[in-house]
Parts: structure tokens; C-alpha cells; sequence
């Protein structure tokens, strides 16, 4: 759209400019976030395991992300020889592009208003938001089928098919569990869905979708761990199985764009859980907040909320990954097939249900 | 020519050149890849359609699920491109026949079709509120029978699917 306006003449820079800035921001906030992960990721493991974890870069080891990010640049670029080549190389870039695509959606922040302009934290609000997301997650196992198919190597193809059936059965759970939480709100946007849960208490109950769906979260967040590909569903990176799976033939920064899409991808469906479930950038006693201080502020504030419950989402990842061992393949399936759809399933007709009989009243 | 009409030819364009790759690869997985970009571009033309849902539906199901299943089909199979079968003359002279018959006939729909006349028109319809309505208001009944079918073809898929019950005597293992 903005092509258009931009054509048709009438162009408002000053949009195109708001705009710009908030995706860089978004884009590095991201990119920034997820490097701090992996060094967070081995902090947890070594305290979980009573060790001391990455100490000797910086304070802290918190300049070991930027040590392994140039070691992983300098590293020599291996491109097997019987490889397919361009796929090979499209595998991890689709991986990464599928990682980063999703925050365009994602409401960051209530508007806020600077000299005259309202400023929105959020790329776009497209009326089919959490469909957006949906579209974008399902696209995201060609990176990994892909790499793993391109590299001609068995385990990769093992693992890349292990991925591919494996996101391909709990997206269906996922879907029906997102349908009874859609049927609540009636509306796909995700800014409604979060101004919808405004506050903490309304109409005496809690407003955040969590107290209203428990059910609908759980399996949202069972399939969310299967989709990531994380312990305890990491089947496709079952190293005891399938050495290092679909990235055993990568190398250089092909390789760290895969570790790295895979933590992005943790950030951004901690961002979505947290949206969908948790309030988004809602936090208890706003109203009372917002009249005391001035709005940007507030929108700051409404911020560091949001980013204070994905943080501890993130850490509850990685409690669930040092805490839980692997499934095994078909117990997998098993969970994904015979339980998680028809709970899910019972879910939206329970949901259903209540909302007529609520409607009735 | 309006910026509408820009991205309606272009978008058009990538749509037959990325159909025609994928009859034309030799590699069953970039034939996959091709459709899936004809996809993208259809789903393209939906959104200067003004149809939002089916742009992202078309995504979701087609892109995201279906060319999923194919290329897992594909790499299960391990297709390659020398493993392609090669067919016979016979065969050939007969594609070559029902092809040209084929082109004959587009050749004569598109001296029909006045081109000049498209126009993109923004409608509503495909919006997802709308939409809905539609649906579950003057098409319901059409609607609820297609999702009878869908039931029939999963009932189908479960049936060809389940194992043969009465267990081989031969690969029982007594332990």
C-alpha cells in the first residue's frame, strides 16, 4: 500500500519514516534478544546442572553471543559437493526470513501522540493478524526440510522429514485451540485481541485470555515446543539418533543462521503466547499508571511489561528443555494425534457451548 | 497504466513463468518450489482483490500444508531427477497432439477475452467478517455439504490407512 500512496503521489513521509524506524528497531531488538538467549540458554543449563557456565568473555561471559558470532563468520564455508546448491544455500535464508517475518504483527505497545501525530507500535494491524502469524509458522519448516533435503545426507533427510511431520501434526492441535480462543474474542486482529484484555480484573474476573482458556493455552503451548523444535520435542536434532540432524552438512554462518532462526523463532511465539494469552503489553492497575504519568512514558512502560512476561516465557523455555528428557518419535505422534486434538477439539465444543448459553442469558 | 495495473501484470507474469517451471523442472523438489511461488503470486492477486483472508488462507492451506506434504512425499520417495521415468515415442507424439489441441483452444479463449475490460475491482466480499457472513447466511446449506465431503474423504484416509488387524503368524516373535 505504501507503494501505492507513494506513486499515486500523495506520499506522508513522516509514516514512511515512523515505520522504518520501528522495523529496524524491531528488527535488532529481535536479532539482539535472541543472541542474549543463546548466552542466557547456557547460563540456565549451568546453573540448572550446578556449573558456572560462559565466564571467561566479559563480565559474566556476556560477551561470549559476539565471540561466537565472529568465530561462527570466520569459520571456512563447506558447500558439500553432491549437494544441491541453491537449495542448499535458500534453506537457511528461508529459515531466518520466516524467523524475523512474524513481528510485523505483533502490537508492541499502546499509541501515544508527539506533536500532533499518533504513533502506532506496530508494523502493520491487518485485520487477519493471527492468521499472519499462522501463514508465516507454517511456512517456516521449509527452511529446515529444505537444508535438510539440499545437503544429501541421510541423517539431514531423516531429520528434515522428522520436522516435516512433526510441524505438520501440531499445527492442526494448534489451529483448533487458537479457534476456541478466536470464537471468545471475535476478532483475528491481535490489537483488538490485546485491548480486549485490558487491565488485569474486569466485570469481576480476570481479563487476560490465560484465566479464560487454560485449557486452549496448555495446548497452544505443547504445540508451540513442538514447532520450535525444542527439547522435550526435538526430535529433528535427536543427536543420539541422527548425529547433528538437518544442519550436519552446514558450517560458517549458514549454520549460526539456523541456531540462530531457531532462537528468534523462541522470542517471537514468546511474544505471540504472551499476546494471545497473557495480556500483551497489559499490565495491573494501568489505568491508574496512565493518568499519573505522561503518555510516552506510559507507552514505555506498557513496553517493559511486555517484554518483562516474554523474557519470562523465554526463561520458561529453557527450565522446560534442562528439566524434561526427549520423547521418543512415536510417543510423539502419539501426544499430537490421540491427545492434544481431541482435547483440543473438547476445548472449542466446551467453548461453543458456553458462550450460547452466555449469549442466552 | 495505473499502479494497480503494474502490479497486476507483474504479478501475473510471475505466476505463469513460475507455473511453466514447474512442468518444465526436471527436479520434482524445484517443481515444488515453482508452485509454491505461483501460490505466493495468487495469493498476490487476492490481496490487490481486497480479499485479505483468501490471500492468507490460500498461504496457510496450500503453501504452508499441502506443498509441505508434497515435498515430505517427495523426500520419502528420495525423487530425483535421474530417477525420472523416461517415457516412449508413442507417448510423446500423443503429448505433442493433446498439447497442440490444447493450444488451440487457449488461443482461441484469449481472442475472446477483451483485455482491455480487466479491471481490478475492490469489493469487500473477501474480507473475513463479510465473508462469513456469506457463508453461514445464504450459502449455508452448500456450505455444510462440502464439509460432509471432507468428512467422507477423512473417514476414507483413516480406513486406507489403518493396519491390517489379523496378525502374521510368520513375524511373531516369542521371546
Amino acid at each position: 500500500m505504501l507503494l501505492l500512496q507513494a506513486a499515486a503521489g500523495h506520499v506522508d513521509w513522516g509514516f514512511i519514516i515512523e515505520k522504518v524506524i520501528l522495523i529496524t528497531v524491531i528488527l535488532f531488538g529481535s536479532l539482539g534478544i535472541a543472541m542474549y538467549a543463546t548466552w542466557a540458554e547456557r547460563k540456565v543449563a549451568a546453573i540448572m546442572q550446578d556449573r558456572i557456565g560462559p565466564s571467561r568473555a566479559g563480565i559474566f561471559g556476556l560477551a561470549q553471543p559476539l565471540a561466537d558470532g565472529i568465530k561462527l563468520f570466520f569459520k571456512e564455508e563447506i558447500i558439500p559437493d553432491r549437494s544441491t546448491r541453491f537449495i542448499f544455500i535458500l534453506g537457511p535464508c528461508l529459515a531466518m526470513l520466516t524467523a524475523t517475518m512474524t513481528s510485523a504483527v505483533m502490537p508492541w505497545g499502546p499509541d501515544f501522540t508527539i506533536g500532533g501525530r499518533t504513533i502506532a507500535l506496530q508494523v502493520a494491524d491487518i485485520n487477519i493478524g493471527i492468521l499472519f502469524v499462522f501463514g508465516v509458522v507454517s511456512l517456516g519448516v521449509y527452511g529446515v526440510m529444505l537444508g535438510g533435503w539440499a545437503s544429501n545426507n541421510k541423517f539431514s533427510l531423516l531429520s528434515s522429514i522428522r520436522a516435516a511431520s512433526q510441524a505438520i501434526s501440531y499445527e492442526l492441535a494448534m489451529g483448533i485451540s487458537l479457534i476456541a480462543l478466536l470464537m471468545m474474542t471475535g476478532s483475528l486482529s491481535l490489537r483488538d485481541i490485546v485491548q480486549q484484555q485490558h487491565g488485569f480484573w474486569h466485570d469481576g474476573y480476570f481479563s487476560w485470555n490465560f484465566f479464560k482458556q487454560p485449557l486452549g493455552f496448555i495446548i497452544f503451548l505443547t504445540c508451540s515446543f513442538a514447532e520450535l523444535n525444542r527439547a522435550p520435542f526435538d526430535l529433528p536434532e535427536c543427536e543420539s539418533e541422527l548425529n547433528m540432524g538437518y544442519h550436519q552438512e552446514y558450517s560458517s554462518m549458514k549454520l549460526g543462521f539456523y541456531l540462530f532462526a531457531e532462537y528468534i523463532n523462541m522470542f517471537v511465539s514468546s511474544a505471540i503466547i504472551c499476546t494471545l494469552f497473557f495480556g500483551g503489553y497489559n499490565f495491573p492497575f494501568m489505568d491508574q499508571v496512565m493518568q499519573a504519568v505522561p503518555p510516552v512514558l506510559f507507552s514505555a512502560i506498557c513496553i517493559m511489561a511486555l517484554m518483562t512476561k516474554i523474557v519470562f516465557m523465554i526463561l520458561f523455555f529453557m527450565a522446560v528443555r534442562w528439566t524434561l528428557p526427549r520423547f521418543r518419535y512415536d510417543q510423539l505422534m502419539r501426544l499430537g494425534w490421540r491427545s492434544l486434538i481431541p482435547l483440543a477439539l473438547v476445548n472449542m465444543v466446551v467453548t461453543g457451548g458456553v458462550i450460547l448459553w452466555t449469549l442466552k442469558k | 497504466m495505473d499502479i494497480y495495473a503494474i502490479l497486476f501484470w507483474m504479478l501475473s507474469a510471475m505466476a505463469v513463468c513460475s507455473a511453466l517451471g514447474v512442468i518444465l523442472s526436471r527436479n520434482p523438489v524445484n517443481s515444488v518450489l515453482c508452485l509454491i511461488l505461483t501460490f505466493f503470486s495468487i495469493s498476490g492477486h487476492y490481496i490487490l482483490m481486497n480479499a485479505q483472508f483468501l490471500a492468507i488462507v490460500n498461504v496457510i492451506v496450500y503453501a504452508g500444508a499441502i506443498m509441505v506434504l508434497f515435498l515430505f512425499v517427495i523426500m520419502l520417495m528420495n525423487l530425483n531427477a535421474d530417477v525420472e521415468p523416461q517415457k516412449g515415442q508413442l507417448v510423446q507424439l500423443a503429448g505433442v497432439i493433446s498439447g497442440g489441441i490444447l493450444f488451440l483452444v487457449v488461443l482461441a479463449g484469449i481472442k475472446a477475452a477483451k483485455v482491455e475490460s480487466m479491471e481490478t475491482k475492490s469489493t469487500d466480499i473477501g474480507l473475513i467478517a463479510n465473508l462469513g457472513k456469506v457463508l453461514f447466511q445464504k450459502y449455508v446449506l452448500p456450505f455444510e455439504i462440502s464439509s460432509v465431503l471432507f468428512l467422507s474423504a477423512m473417514i476414507g484416509a483413516v480406513v486406507i490407512g489403518t493396519k491390517d488387524k489379523t496378525p502374521a503368524v510368520t513375524t511373531e516373535v516369542k521371546n
